[in-house]
């Protein structure tokens, strides 16, 4: 852990700039992941700027009826929020999957949606890594790759993401609302992470300065879930999870909203799916179509090919399953 | 032989330091209180083998805080040449994650962040640290731990049955991870060296120090009160003992704390080797073994031998007319490999009673059945009668208790949902260690009996069994009695492994009660005091003793997504007199719970390119969380074992880890019809 200066501002504006005018400064919340780094040597900021004190921690219902989600609320808090309960169902869900009672105590919302990949490379500096230092190559394409990325990853990185709760927010699509030097901005949350391509070091959209200072939830989406595939019944990282919407009426697909953790550079977003199924018959072999349709162009590995019909089993599984009790409650 | 009175021996008493351990008040090693410490991180090897070209120790050296860089250039040097503690002595690396260096430093921030600005050029040797079936360099060790002879056979081992199943098992490198990661505080006051250590065994650790260092014994305190876990792992000194007793050295006076890191324990304080099993079994239509063969290949370190005993238990739990065990160690650039909990039978006993349970599908016959119709009448390993053969009344006591005779017998034939549920049945042995060598100190003060003795409690609970053992022994009530253990300063006592240690620490603390009465009668005068050595074995090379038991467990497997769960393990155990059946309980559903976890989750994964475990943290080296560990029952048959000492026990640390894999094996083979023989069974495994 190398020596860093740690500031606690007393509102967002003094916290953006403050990061801003040094490019070797770092916002801290939760700590959840960044701490680790620091100990490991994986980040090394001159500055931390804990943002963990500013207002950023409510849970509020906007008059256009989105839920607005600070940036600093607790992902215990969010997943036993009421208004999430009922309205987001998946959310709750998949925040209560993820990690252990400890961390979803301290980690935040925005910090949440940038953690970074558990890729082992990654996390150890005598290994090379080009999210770490590019240009360095990649570790885990040739080496333990099991929990990595089998969609739209490059031959510079494999990297997977880690979130469950980012992985809901695309399903229900969430928009990340930023604060910068220059003013907000919103991004969709199926925008806001990037894919690796030559730049694997970058995974999100932000740029230097720029701070998480809510997500807002639009709509709502009662019949959803999220279901997570994982070594141990907890405290581990999804293999392929399924966030999922569903609605259906009269046997056809009304409405439906996919995404899949574990098996991308960021939370990923099953448009193509979604496009085969809407509008169509809510049938397993509809579901299936649309799993393999999905997965297409799924490019893995030796060592986590196992993904792929995993993913495919899981995304039809759990379409079934919602459409079933969608019939039931008929 | 005396026989005790058995009145606290038998009561569930609660662990007498457990309020302070809840409360946070026990001081483990790095916990003791020492003025104004130093602190030591150690710089380790990024190269599996060659040598040092080149150290820069400049930068670090100049950073504030930092009071010395160490290396192999300026470390004090080291008396005798014990290859796994020769740190800092030569430039020659032998396994990634070797200590090259090590920083001393006002704090542990400093010290990390220091160690982090070493720089050290190497020349890189290629390196292997792959094990393979048909390793070039396999050779035969002299025996395997600790002292078993390394190749058995009898009748013709390659005889033709008329039922056989021949199938190759592995099961892979695992680490320890006790909860407390290894720490010392090294102190140098007037030519005497204490250390503040979390040890399975205080004497077993200065033993091996001492020459090390070129010390007399005499002039090393080690000291040991509260160890959170071990699993054998802390059952000798290691690396980091040495590195912190070289930094002392040099601390003018002041005391040096290390700890290491989860990271650091992936390299440093041992490991389970991975195994290559070929087991063959040979039966009659009946299920009668006329052939039982295993033979095993695992690895070593180059720098240290390290021959886990993998397939003993199979020499004494079935007979047979043709047999051959035999064990072969590929010599491999990887840190030592050491004790992990049941270390042989563990690995052993999972291929072995999954063998069992594919021979019992083969000849058509219950598992249960088939073992019952494999019962020797003599231990097959030394033709010995036994003390007390049980694994019967196991398998019979846990099939009702479990209720076994409900389950199909058709393996994929029950479904809840999209899960498939399936019931294993495994055998358990774990030979009962008895070990001499240890001293106990009786001395009536104050109206209470001391009890010393240089024992461990590993956090097994022993500091209360042992009391109710010297209790009972010397008649008196549980309070009057007041054990000290854990500290040099106590007279010689034995490590902790080996599930030996409440059974020889308790004779020779009954011996120490007998004697105190003999000499001191009902109404000792204060300061009253006398000691005893550990008494000779009283199985005396008579009776081979050995515990035995039966595990069960119901496995769900998802078949959509290849996820197991585990919601029942039941185990039944032969173990003798129970001392303490809360600790006792414990300590089985501890080892059963370390069984699923070798069966569903734990692994090492070494990538061959770096020579290194690469998921070195909780997050990635999984091991059982709360969520998977639901209804497991551990019970024991009403016994006492005479043979086994005067507790009457024969020791229960390591038998709930025996066995238990198979079980969920084979109940995962009975869910879903799918035999796997390589452990974990992870999810990917059974995603078709």
């Amino acid at each position: 852990m190398i020596p860093f200066d740690y500031e606690r501002p007393a509102d967002v504006a003094s916290a953006v700039a403050a990061v801003r005018r040094n490019p070797n400064a770092m916002f801290l919340a939760g700590g959840t992941n960044l701490v680790d780094h620091l100990k490991l040597g994986v980040a090394g900021p001159e500055l931390l700027v804990d943002v963990s004190g500013l207002p950023l921690d409510e849970v509020a219902e906007q008059p256009d009826g989105r839920l607005r989600v600070g940036a600093a609320v607790r992902n215990s808090d969010l997943a036993a929020h009421p208004l999430v309960r009922r309205r987001f169902p998946v959310l709750a869900e998949a925040l209560l999957a993820g990690a252990s009672g400890q961390l979803r105590n301290a980690a935040t919302t925005g910090g949440n949606l940038l953690q970074r990949t558990r890729c082992p490379y990654f996390q150890d500096i005598s290994t090379p890594c080009n999210k770490r230092s590019p240009g360095a190559g990649c570790s885990a394409i040739g080496g333990h790759h099991r929990d990595m990325a089998v969609l739209g990853s490059s031959e510079h990185c494999v990297a997977a993401h880690p979130s469950d709760m980012a992985v809901a927010m695309s399903a229900l699509d969430a928009v990340v609302r930023i604060q910068g030097m220059e003013g907000e901005r919103s991004v969709e949350l199926p925008e806001f992470h990037r894919l690796p391509g030559d730049e694997p070091h970058r995974d999100t959209v932000l740029q230097h300065g720029e701070l998480i200072t809510a997500v807002d939830l639009p709509g709502s989406a009662p019949r959803s879930t999220y279901r997570k595939v994982r070594d141990r019944a907890s405290f581990a990282f999804a293999l392929v999870s399924v966030a999922a919407v569903l609605e259906v009426e009269d046997g056809a697909v009304r409405e439906v909203r996919l995404a899949l953790g574990g098996v991308a550079h960021k939370p990923w977003r099953a448009t193509r799916a979604e496009e085969v199924l809407r509008g169509g018959p809510a049938e397993e072999s509809a579901f299936r179509a649309a799993a393999e349709e999905e997965l297409a162009d799924a490019r893995p590995l030796a060592g986590n090919a196992f993904k792929v019909p995993l993913a495919r089993k899981l995304i039809t599984g759990v379409l079934r399953d919602l459409a079933d009790q969608a019939g039931e409650e008929r | 032989m005396t026989e005790l009175d058995p009145r606290a021996i038998g009561a569930p008493l609660e662990r007498t330091d457990g309020r302070a351990k809840v409360t946070g008040t026990a001081a483990y090693a790095f916990e003791q209180p020492v003025a104004d410490p130093l602190y030591v991180h150690p710089v380790q090897s990024t190269i599996a083998r060659g040598r040092i070209r080149h150290v820069d120790t400049d930068t670090a050296a100049d950073l504030e805080g930092v009071v010395a860089v160490l290396t192999h250039l300026n470390a004090p040097g080291l008396a005798e040449h014990d290859p796994e503690l020769h740190v800092l002595q030569s430039p020659e690396i032998a396994f990634r994650g070797q200590p090259v260096a090590a920083v001393l430093a006002e704090t542990p921030e400093i010290a990390r962040h220091a160690a982090g600005l070493v720089r050290v050029d190497y020349e890189q040797e290629e390196h292997d640290v792959v094990l393979r079936a048909d390793h070039p360099q396999l050779y035969a060790p002299e025996v395997v731990n600790p002292s078993f002879p390394t190749d058995t056979a009898e009748g013709d081992p390659e005889a033709s049955a008329e039922v056989e199943v021949d199938h190759e098992y592995s099961t892979p490198m695992e680490h320890n991870n006790p909860m407390e990661p290894h720490a010392t505080v090294a102190v140098w006051a007037g030519g005497h060296l204490t250390l503040h250590d979390s040890t399975q065994g205080v004497h077993k650790a200065r033993s091996r120090l001492a020459p090390v260092l070129g010390l007399p014994e005499e002039r090393i305190r080690v000291v040991s009160p509260h160890v959170g876990g071990g699993f054998g792992s802390k059952g000798t000194a290691h690396a980091h003992n040495v590195l912190a007793a070289l930094a002392a050295r040099v601390a003018g006076g002041r005391a040096v704390k290390l700890a290491l890191t989860r990271q650091q324990m992936f390299d440093l304080v041992g490991h389970r080797t991975p195994t290559i099993q070929r087991v063959r079994l040979g039966a009659d239509r009946d299920g009668r073994l006329s052939v039982v063969v295993h033979d095993v290949v695992e690895h070593t370190s180059k720098v240290q031998e390290f021959a886990e005993q993998t397939a003993v238990s199979t020499r004494t739990v079935y007979a047979a007319p043709n047999r051959r065990t035999s064990h072969r160690l590929a010599p491999l650039d990887v840190p030592v490999p050491f004790w992990m909990r049941a270390p042989g039978e563990a690995p052993g006993m999972f291929a072995t009673e999954v063998a069992m349970d594919e021979l019992a599908e083969a000849c058509g016959l219950d598992p249960i059945e088939l073992r019952l119709r494999n019962e020797p009448a003599t231990d097959p390993s030394s033709g010995l009668p036994y003390s007390a053969r049980n694994l019967a009344e196991c398998l019979r006591a846990g099939a009702v208790r479990f209720g076994w005779e409900e389950r199909d017998p058709r393996p994929a034939s029950r479904w809840d949902g999209d899960w498939l549920v399936g019931l294993g049945v495994a055998a358990a042995t774990y030979p009962r260690y008895y070990s001499p060598g240890s001293v106990a100190v009786i001395r009536f003060q104050g109206g209470r009996y001391l009890v010393r003795i240089g024992a461990a409690d590993i956090g097994t609970g022993t500091r209360t069994a042992l009391a109710q053992i010297a209790a009972d022994a010397l008649g008196c009530g549980f309070r009057d009695v007041l054990l000290e253990l854990g500290d040099t300063d106590l007279p010689t006592a034995t490590v902790e492994g080996g599930s030996s240690g409440l059974a020889s620490w308790g004779a020779t603390v009954v011996a120490a009660a007998e004697r105190f009465r003999a000499e001191f009668g009902d109404d000792p005068a204060d300061g009253a005091e006398t000691s005893a050595e550990t008494p000779e074995d009283p199985a005396g090379g008579t009776v081979a003793t050995h515990s035995f038991g039966a595990h069960f467990a119901e496995a769900r497997v998802n078949a959509l997504t290849g996820e197991v769960r585990v919601p029942r393990m039941l185990g039944v155990f032969s173990v003798g007199r129970v001392v303490n059946p809360r600790t006792a309980r414990s300590q089985l559903i501890g080892g059963m719970v370390m069984g699923l976890s070798a069966a569903l989750h734990e692994h090492s994964v070494l990538d061959p390119r770096f020579g290194h475990v690469v998921n070195r943290d909780f997050a990635q080296y999984h091991v059982a969380a709360h969520a998977d560990v639901a209804d497991v029952e551990a019970f024991w048959l009403d016994e006492h074992d005479p043979h086994a000492g005067p507790s009457g026990g024969r020791g229960i640390g390591e038998i709930g880890i025996v066995g238990s894999p198979a079980a969920i094996a084979n109940a995962v083979h009975h869910a879903t019809g799918v035999r796997i023989r390589d452990l974990p069974i992870t999810p990917d495994v059974l995603i078709r």
